[in-house]
């Protein structure tokens, strides 16, 4: 099936052609990292993950948001979902990808990544990212690409199938939970020690997964003449809506704990994540972003005329896209280094071969999306 | 089986064979001398039995084994002594008691490494004294 | 019938597969027993009588510094090849000099007097009984050894920095770039790090296998560090810990940190 992915349109084409074009600038600047050391990017003593880290973190809630498709379906018996659970399958593949990708490219050694492997470490929460995010991948492509064949033939998927996809709904769940441990089990870190950033990492992966997905949706009905089914879209685009509404929630209640205690040393996170500390405002004024375009985006989901909308539809998922990958991303990683654990408040700004570096992973996660959904499509077709 | 793509196929496997045995066709006739090393170091001419960690066969083969060992059992074990085969004990260093005698690196180290293209990563931490005295 | 396409490439990868089998478990042994003739063993060789302790531990006495001395940071950073590079985004450093306010968030306040809110205090690793970043390394670069120094490993580190995020103290930096050209004066009696691994304070562990102190505790002039066996009741630290009141950095987290200040 993988020759599909090899014709198409010339607009496809010169799709194509541009993400292997910022895949390469990112390689030629992965190079002279590789050269120079990480010290290329804005990382630095006191603010020790940047944009690599941040990009994973928001990742992995993105790839665990296949489960919205398939735990309808598969569990549910939710049929308006049958069409599209490949379409989630493979975009956790690309997702889990450029996670491993923005890993791999933040690592000071990353010739000596196989110690990873060489000498396991159960304690660590790292060790058991790279199982289960490994194994996720693994997952998601053995699935996606059987039912995909088994469609191509017009036969039902072999019965070993539906066991291996309902094990990637835990297994979903499993990913953003350790990446989430990652953080709440720093005992320095006090703005990531809290019990909710677990279910926080979920809120906010099914309400940015799903809104990624309806705007692939709408997307492929445009340039592709593949319609999801209204009924699909819309589900999803509730499913996006009360996830929105759980991660803002989430977010509030720590804004409660926080400031109703009244303990200097949490507020100090939090006050420079919103407001701003001491003259540093830059991550402020990107949260202030976030939020007016969360809670826009939210109206629009909930209001039932505007959500049936698709300009306005494709508006709210765009802004539930940006809201959250800047709230979880730099938002939580830089905000947690911030004051440092001897309170200093140091700045960090991504340098121009970092973000380089940075677009040509996404490039690479959107390439991949692409070959898989045109495969996809050409398969629908036959 | 019927051969599709003949054509192709065959040429692929011609390309293949070119470049899989690029290293044995392209340097035919050119010798490269193996490896001239210098034992001359004055730390080695002041030694009264020219005898390494271990005789010289055992080293050739296994030095890097060794390090291996050493480097492990200083840094995780606090290991810091090394009784050899014969009796004679030394400070596990490379930098400390390898380097101490083959002080020519260059001429030494080197030799064998640039003629088998082994890129060792030692020297990036461990210090070479000749080239900071 | 003749095979199928899908056919052979199975055949054809069974057989790869069967080919390779053979070859695992030496790969494996390769790992594990290592051959060398001789023999390895913690007895230091000709003249060296090595410090041993059951539980290593600094005391820090920063009333006793002379004003604007840094005796103690350039000893350690000397002996260790740390690099300096001029600007604070790549600094490295194993011991710095901090305010009480930012080390003692929790005992500070506003009316503290200024002999203790200008006073310069040493920090640096506190070789905790219970390190989170023992915890969270990936690779067990950075380990625990049984007389209580966190050692790290520079050949297994792989630049993750997730020990760096788990510290509490601050005490480790990273090398984002090659470090070398940046060190004033190679000792070469002590290797560099090379660019991408973490490193910090490692209670010169090479010293004390060599029977000598700490770098920093013979620097200084004023004698305001200590460092002792904790378990041993005639030791230095012992004898200044029993005279009266200690801090330790944020004990309350539970990671029992080996440095002990008395203001």
């Amino acid at each position: 099936m993988l020759e599909k992915a090899l014709k198409g349109s010339r607009g496809y084409g010169i799709w194509v052609a541009f993400l292997l074009l910022l895949v390469a600038i990112g390689f030629f600047f992965y190079l002279r990292q590789l050269d120079y050391g990480l010290g290329i990017t804005g990382m630095s003593r006191d603010v020790s993950w940047g944009l690599y880290i941040a990009q994973f973190t928001f990742l992995v809630g993105i790839a665990a948001s296949a489960v919205m498709l398939v735990l309808p379906y598969y569990l549910h018996d939710f049929k308006a979902f049958g069409k599209i659970t490949i379409l989630g399958e493979f975009l956790a593949v690309s997702a889990v990808t450029m996670c491993i990708t923005f890993v791999f490219v933040d690592l000071g050694q990353p010739g000596r990544a196989v110690n990873l492997l060489l000498y396991p470490s159960p304690r660590s929460v790292l060790f058991w990212d790279v199982i289960v995010l490994n194994g996720y991948l693994l997952l998601n492509i053995i699935t996606g690409w059987t039912v995909l064949e088994s469609d191509k033939k017009g036969i039902p998927p072999p019965t070993w199938v539906k066991p291996l996809i309902v094990l990637s709904i835990p297994w979903a769940v499993s990913i953003h939970t350790v990446t989430a441990f990652i953080y709440s089990g720093l005992p320095g870190r006090g703005f990531w020690l809290t019990a909710i950033m677990a279910p926080r990492f979920l809120a906010s992966a099914f309400a940015s997964g799903p809104a990624l997905l309806i705007l692939f949706c709408l997307i492929l009905r445009r340039f592709a003449r593949f319609d999801a089914g209204e009924k699909a879209i819309q589900t999803l685009a509730k499913i996006v809506a009360y996830a929105l509404a759980t991660s803002i929630f989430f977010v509030l209640v720590e804004l409660f704990t926080v400031f109703y205690s009244q303990i200097p040393g949490h507020m100090q996170h939090l006050t420079y994540l919103f407001a701003g500390l001491d003259g540093h405002h830059t991550i402020a004024r990107w949260m202030t972003v976030s939020a007016f375009t969360a809670l826009t985006a939210l109206v629009l989901l909930i209001i039932p005329r505007t959500r049936k909308n698709e300009s306005l539809l494709a508006l709210a998922c765009i802004g539930v896209f940006l809201s959250l990958w800047i709230e979880k991303g730099l938002g939580l990683v830089v905000t947690g280094f911030v004051p440092s654990p001897l309170e200093t408040i140091t700045d960090y700004t991504p340098t121009g071969p970092e973000v380089a570096i940075t677009i040509g992973v996404w490039a690479l996660g959107l390439l991949m999306i692409t070959l898989l959904y045109k495969i996809f499509i050409s398969v629908r077709k036959e | 089986m019927k051969l599709y793509n003949r054509g192709m196929i065959i040429a692929g496997i011609v390309v293949f064979l070119i470049a899989a045995t690029f290293p044995f066709w392209y340097g035919r006739g050119k010798a490269v001398s193996p490896p001239d090393l210098k034992l001359d170091t004055p730390a080695i001419q002041r030694l009264k039995k020219k005898l390494c960690v271990e005789p010289a066969p055992f080293m050739r083969s296994n030095h890097m084994k060794l390090l291996g060992a050493w480097r492990d059992g200083a840094v995780r074990e606090g290991i810091r002594s090394y009784t050899a085969a014969d009796g004679r004990v030394f400070q596990v260093s490379l930098t400390g008691t390898c380097l101490e005698c083959h002080s020519n690196k260059k001429q030494f180290c080197d030799r064998c490494h640039d003629y088998s293209g082994a890129k060792p990563a030692c020297w990036s931490c461990h210090i070479i004294p000749e080239e900071v005295r | 019938m003749a095979p199928t396409r899908r056919e052979f490439l199975k055949k054809a990868g069974l057989s790869a597969v069967g080919l390779v089998l053979p070859f695992l478990p030496s790969l494996s042994l390769a790992q594990a027993g290592i051959p060398i003739a001789g023999s390895l063993s913690l007895a230091a060789p000709g003249r060296f009588q090595a410090l041993k302790a059951k539980r290593w531990a600094m005391t820090v006495e920063p009333r006793k510094c002379r004003p604007g001395c840094t005796d103690c940071i350039t000893a350690c950073h000397l002996e260790h090849n740390v690099p300096d590079f001029g600007n604070p985004k790549d600094d490295v450093h194993w011991i710095s000099l901090e305010r009480v306010e930012h080390i003692f968030p929790a005992e500070a306040h506003p009316r503290l007097p200024e002999s203790i809110t200008k006073l310069p205090v040493p920090v640096l690793c506190n070789h905790c009984e219970n390190p989170p970043c023992v915890r969270v390394c990936p690779t067990q670069a950075t380990f625990k050894r049984a007389d209580g120094i966190v050692m790290m490993d520079y050949h297994r580190c792989i630049g993750c920095r997730f020990c760096m995020a788990a510290c509490p103290y601050g005490s480790r930096s990273m090398n984002y770039r090659d470090p070398r050209p940046f060190i004033r004066k190679i000792n070469p009696a002590f290797p560099t790090r090379t660019k991408g691994v973490v490193e910090k304070c490692n209670f010169c562990e090479e010293r004390l296998a060599r029977g000598i102190l700490p770098a920093c505790v013979i620097a200084c002039k004023d004698k305001a560090l200590a460092f002792g066996d904790l378990e041993d009741p005639r030791s230095d630290v012992r004898f200044i810990l029993d005279k009266g009141l200690s801090l330790r950095r944020r004990p309350e987290l539970g990671t029992g940190p080996q440095v002990y200040y008395i203001l």
